[in-house]
């Protein structure tokens, strides 16, 4: 079997999906015959038609809403955010709605919101958001951050399959940038389950997405230069958090770093201090340091969006401070 | 100052609107089953006033009386049986009522109690239920039309013979849900009626500062879909004008925006003292064009009923909602930690805060302490 990259993964779930229950539809803006603006869903309208592929009006919260309402009658729509940054425009329908219809109404919905995400792209302000945080704060939502090829297509079939609600965030950089083999057969992945990106002992990371792939850099380089042996959590899912896996590598290490691209006033890295501090300060021999963007909007310009998201270097300088604690 | 748009609707286009031929449409047995839900409608809501002066509602108590007719009269022109489901507003009691609400729900709902529809997590009539056809609402107001057009999507994409109707009151059409749903439903040529409840306000708001628009049907226009206006205070004219839009819909002819012209004669909510309202507004409507007064007048007139088998109906739903109210009173509050259930299929539940362990509730009584400030003491 040959490699296929994240953007192809998610695109072959798609289609899996699609064949394996006629109940799942896609809808968003430009998805169907265009392919969507960076083609994930290219291929989806030639087989499936316009019933199962619509392309719909700009309409965020017309997409979010529709999707729920078909969802409560048994339906498993996955609605495309061109951007993600423009999942801002369906909030109320994502967080007062749809969050909220299992508990206060039984009604189910089981949908998914997916969209590029992230930056490194110089997309500016509103092409390379990471919204995740503004809804980590809303129960009855799930969201999914996949930082690999496989791990791309396992959970977008586990979050079409789920009974809830799954913000299924896609990052852009990683789209043609990574490749791999895919598991064969139906591969899913649980939603809720971290993955150890890179075994160590000295020093923890925890992060997802596209700054996975940045502390594994870093992690080598230490290794190399400082004879550190860093662990790298892959969250994969932040809600329902992986707890279990965050306590246990605090516990192996006592030693942690969260990173994430995201700004950092509110972020999910907050989150993740919070839980540690309540559940194992006892195991921990530093502070949690957080590596994170800057709190300002996403610049546009190379030199800015350098300066202003985490780099590498970031996570090396974070990691040294640590082990010199 | 010049006032731009329109004023609220006034009463006297409609007075003594009883000269409308009789409907061939409705057979007299269904005739009186207007009558029945509206009365239901508006004597179950007169029990909630009881109660809520009693300190038994939790929550604010919401009316709609003088608008029975339009809640009643479009749920009508739905098909129950080919599974037609309604979004209903904070007005539309009397058409979860048609769809088979019950009023120990109802009370239940209100009374915030465990065995209520939604366990206690939610208020007044905001709930749902998929099986007899409706959808609990949001307090966000448009956002169910985007939701009921995606209802109605998953009809046409199953090829199914069903129909899905919601509705708004005028001040929701300044949302943009609104606007979104309708136009995402109207490309899509969903089986969709949108109901416009124009009761003149939206809380404080007149019409006139709610729209520049002449009248709120206007706006189909714009998004090229059928649109018809219909005086909502007529029962008959609300069933017909929905089942117009139902039957235009059901054949594929996509979605009918409606509006209903009717009047709010109380509050937003029963604590509001509508001191907004001018002065005689409300005593005229509610002399000249009640629409359960006119319905009557109207049915006795045609000869349909005798006043005596009226009061004889009327006896009846009295005890119902006596039946009704005493089950509902009878019925325990939520366990405190059922407030944990719920939120997601997987987990059903989550734990509770480590404050809360082995915590049965959360306070001994449910009283406010002069301490807060909000007393002399």
């Amino acid at each position: 079997m040959s490699e296929i990259t994240y953007l192809e993964a998610i695109r072959e779930a798609l289609f899996e999906e699609m064949e394996r229950d006629e109940n799942v539809f896609c809808l968003g803006e430009d998805i169907g015959a265009y392919g969507g603006a960076f083609k994930v869903t290219e291929g989806l309208l030639a087989k499936y038609g316009e019933e199962r592929v619509i392309d719909t009006p700009i309409s965020e919260a017309a997409i979010i809403g529709a999707a729920a309402g078909a969802a409560h009658m048994g339906m498993r729509p996955v609605c495309e955010m061109q951007f993600i940054d423009f999942i801002s425009t369906g909030y109320d329908m994502l967080t007062n709605y749809v969050a909220t219809a299992r508990y206060r109404a039984m009604l189910p919905c089981p949908m998914v919101v997916r969209g590029p995400s992230g930056g490194y792209v110089r997309g500016g302000p509103f092409h390379s958001q990471n919204p995740e945080a503004a809804f980590l704060h809303t129960p009855g939502l799930k969201i999914v951050y996949p930082a690999t090829a496989s791990d791309a297509k396992g959970l977008m079939k586990s979050a079409i399959r789920d009974e809830d609600c799954v913000l299924y965030f896609e990052h852009k950089y990683l789209y043609r940038r990574i490749k791999e083999e895919m598991p064969a057969g139906d591969h899913t992945v649980p939603i809720g389950k971290a993955r150890v990106a890179r075994e160590g002992k000295d020093i923890s990371i925890i992060t997802y997405a596209a700054t996975v792939w940045k502390a594994l850099e870093a992690a080598e380089q230490v290794e190399k230069e400082d004879g550190l042996s860093v662990e790298v959590i892959d969250l994969r899912t932040l809600l329902p958090m992986d707890d279990e896996a965050i306590v246990a590598t605090v516990k192996k290490t006592n030693r942690v770093l969260i990173v994430h691209e995201d700004t950092r006033t509110g972020g999910v890295a907050g989150e993740i201090a919070a839980r540690i501090n309540e559940t194992c300060f006892e195991w921990l021999d530093a502070p949690v340091l957080r590596i994170t963007a800057a709190d300002v909007p996403l610049p546009y310009s190379p030199p800015l969006e350098d300066y202003v998201l985490p780099q590498t270097l970031d996570i090396v300088t974070g990691i040294r401070k640590l082990a010199s604690y | 100052m010049a006032r731009t748009g329109n004023p609220a609707p006034r009463p006297a286009k409609f007075h003594g609107d009883t000269r409308t031929p009789v409907r061939g449409m409705l057979s007299p047995d269904v005739r009186l089953e207007l009558y029945y839900y509206m009365r239901l409608t508006r004597t179950l809501e007169e029990r909630l006033v009881n109660l809520y002066r009693q300190t038994k509602v939790v929550g604010g108590l919401f009316r709609s009386l003088g608008q029975e007719a339009c809640a009643v009269g479009s749920a009508f022109a739905l098909d129950r049986s080919k599974g037609d489901i309604l979004s209903p507003l904070i007005r539309n009691l009397g058409s979860m009522l048609v769809q088979g609400a019950k009023p120990a729900e109802i009370i239940r709902q209100y009374m915030a109690k465990g065995d209520s529809p939604t366990r206690g997590r939610e208020l007044n009539i905001h709930y749902g239920d998929l099986v007899r056809g409706f959808v609990g609402q949001i307090s966000h107001l448009g956002d169910m039309v985007p939701v009921m057009a995606g209802v109605s999507l998953s009809f046409k994409m199953r090829k199914q013979d069903r129909v899905a109707l919601v509705y708004v009151g005028d001040g929701a059409t300044s949302t943009g849900a609104f606007h979104e749903g309708i136009n995402f439903a109207a490309v899509q040529r969903c089986p969709l009626v949108v109901v416009v409840e124009n009761n003149g306000y939206a809380y404080s708001t007149p019409l006139r500062k709610q729209t520049a628009a002449k009248q709120l049907v206007d706006k189909a226009i714009g998004y090229g879909i059928a649109g018809e206006r219909a005086d909502g205070n007529d029962v008959l004219a609300a069933y017909e004008v929905t089942k117009r839009a139902v039957d235009r819909a059901r054949a594929g002819g996509g979605v009918t925006l409606i509006e209903l012209v009717t009047y709010r004669r109380k509050g937003h909510a029963e604590h509001d003292n509508q001191s907004y309202v001018p002065a005689g507004e409300i005593d005229k409507w509610a002399a000249e064009n009640d629409p359960i007064d006119r319905y009557v007048k109207r049915m006795l007139t045609e000869g349909l009923v005798k006043e005596d088998e009226l009061k004889t109906i009327d006896a009846q739903i009295g005890a119902e909602i006596d039946r009704a109210t005493d089950e509902a009173e009878a019925s325990p509050m939520p366990e405190p930690d059922d407030a944990l259930v719920g939120v997601y299929a997987d987990p059903a539940v989550i734990p509770p805060l480590w404050f809360r362990e082995g915590v049965k509730s959360a306070v001994e009584v449910n009283e406010r302490p002069s301490s807060w400030g909000t007393h002399d003491v």
